[in-house]
């Protein structure tokens, strides 16, 4: 996983699977940190599970045994001098934190979050995304729901729709992390 | 800046699109989109059907994605669905790949064969 917009794709894969209807996502720029949160109302996890579930050698999938994308986001947050936090409760949700140490030569970058960000969008028309955007310059929210009320009948998935999103969302990072983070320009 | 103005006008534009055509059966294409997918670059895979579809205006076709679809090494892999059932896997995509099954297997009804499961394997 070259950059942190593919860590995203890849744990909102897990809240789908989970049959979330809501998927929360935040990137934050706090105190040197930069905090990614992804929260869902899927199925949760029961403790069994969550005490293992940053194991490789752990996944729900029946196709392998191995299970890689948490612990490799776990690695990548405490290769920076970061941490990884998982939190669930048995059909409540399940709520991920990876914290990256901002200045830190192993933080990788943000990467193609609009593009993640759409193709989740696109893909899963049903299920809500909150998104937010924080740092100390700006901050940046958009909704799903609202959008879709907006719509007021016309699909989400509409290709000049989710584009307008994805432009949207470009805004948004540029805005709240430009000058921030050093590979978006101010 | 992305203004409400804009969508409202895209949304106007959609209805109007919407009441014009008939809903026929649906191509659906869905892209793997695990782990391993990921890591192989499934998500400009998956844009690409996206934007070549909205380039040339195809309103047929449904992009979706799902998990491991279980042949890892060959990922990425994407599936195209028609209305009578019929299945495609297409596997080790690329965007430049995504491209042409679009022009070729989507629009013109021809699969892209040299991509298949069953050519590559």
């Amino acid at each position: 996983m070259k950059d942190l917009s593919l860590h995203v794709m890849d744990i909102a894969q897990n809240s789908i699977t989970a049959g979330a209807t809501l998927i929360k996502v935040s990137l934050i720029c706090c105190d040197g940190f930069l905090v990614f949160r992804l929260s869902d109302n899927g199925n949760g996890m029961d403790e069994e599970l969550l005490k293992t579930v940053t194991d490789p050698f752990t996944t729900t999938r029946e196709t392998r045994k191995v299970g890689m994308g948490i612990p490799l986001l776990k690695l990548s947050a405490e290769m920076t001098g970061g941490s990884f936090k998982i939190e669930s409760r048995k059909g409540e949700g399940t709520s991920t934190e990876a914290r990256f140490v901002i200045d830190s030569i192993d933080r990788i970058p943000l990467g193609n979050v609009d593009e993640t960000l759409k193709t989740l969008i696109m893909a899963n028309p049903e299920i809500d995304f909150e998104i937010k955007f924080q740092s100390e310059k700006s901050s940046f929210e958009l909704k799903t729901e609202e959008i879709k009320k907006y719509l007021n009948g016309v699909p989400i998935d509409n290709f000049e729709v989710i584009d307008w999103i994805a432009g949207k969302i470009r805004d948004g990072l540029k805005v709240v992390f430009g000058g921030v983070l050093n590979e978006i320009s101010g | 800046m992305k203004s409400l103005a804009e969508l409202e006008a895209i949304r106007e534009r959609a209805l109007k699109e919407m009441s014009l055509r008939e809903n026929t059966g649906k191509i659906r294409v869905v892209v793997g989109m695990a782990t391993c997918g990921i890591a192989a670059g499934a998500r400009p895979v998956m844009n690409a059907f996206i934007e070549e579809l909205h380039k040339r205006n195809v309103q047929n076709v449904n992009v979706t994605m799902t998990g491991c679809i279980g042949v890892c090494r060959l990922e990425p892999i994407a599936e195209v669905i028609t209305p009578d059932g019929k299945k495609t896997t297409y596997v080790k995509l690329d965007p430049e790949k995504a491209r042409r099954i679009v022009v070729e297997h989507l629009i013109n009804g021809r699969p892209v064969k040299e991509y298949t499961i069953d050519e590559v394997e």
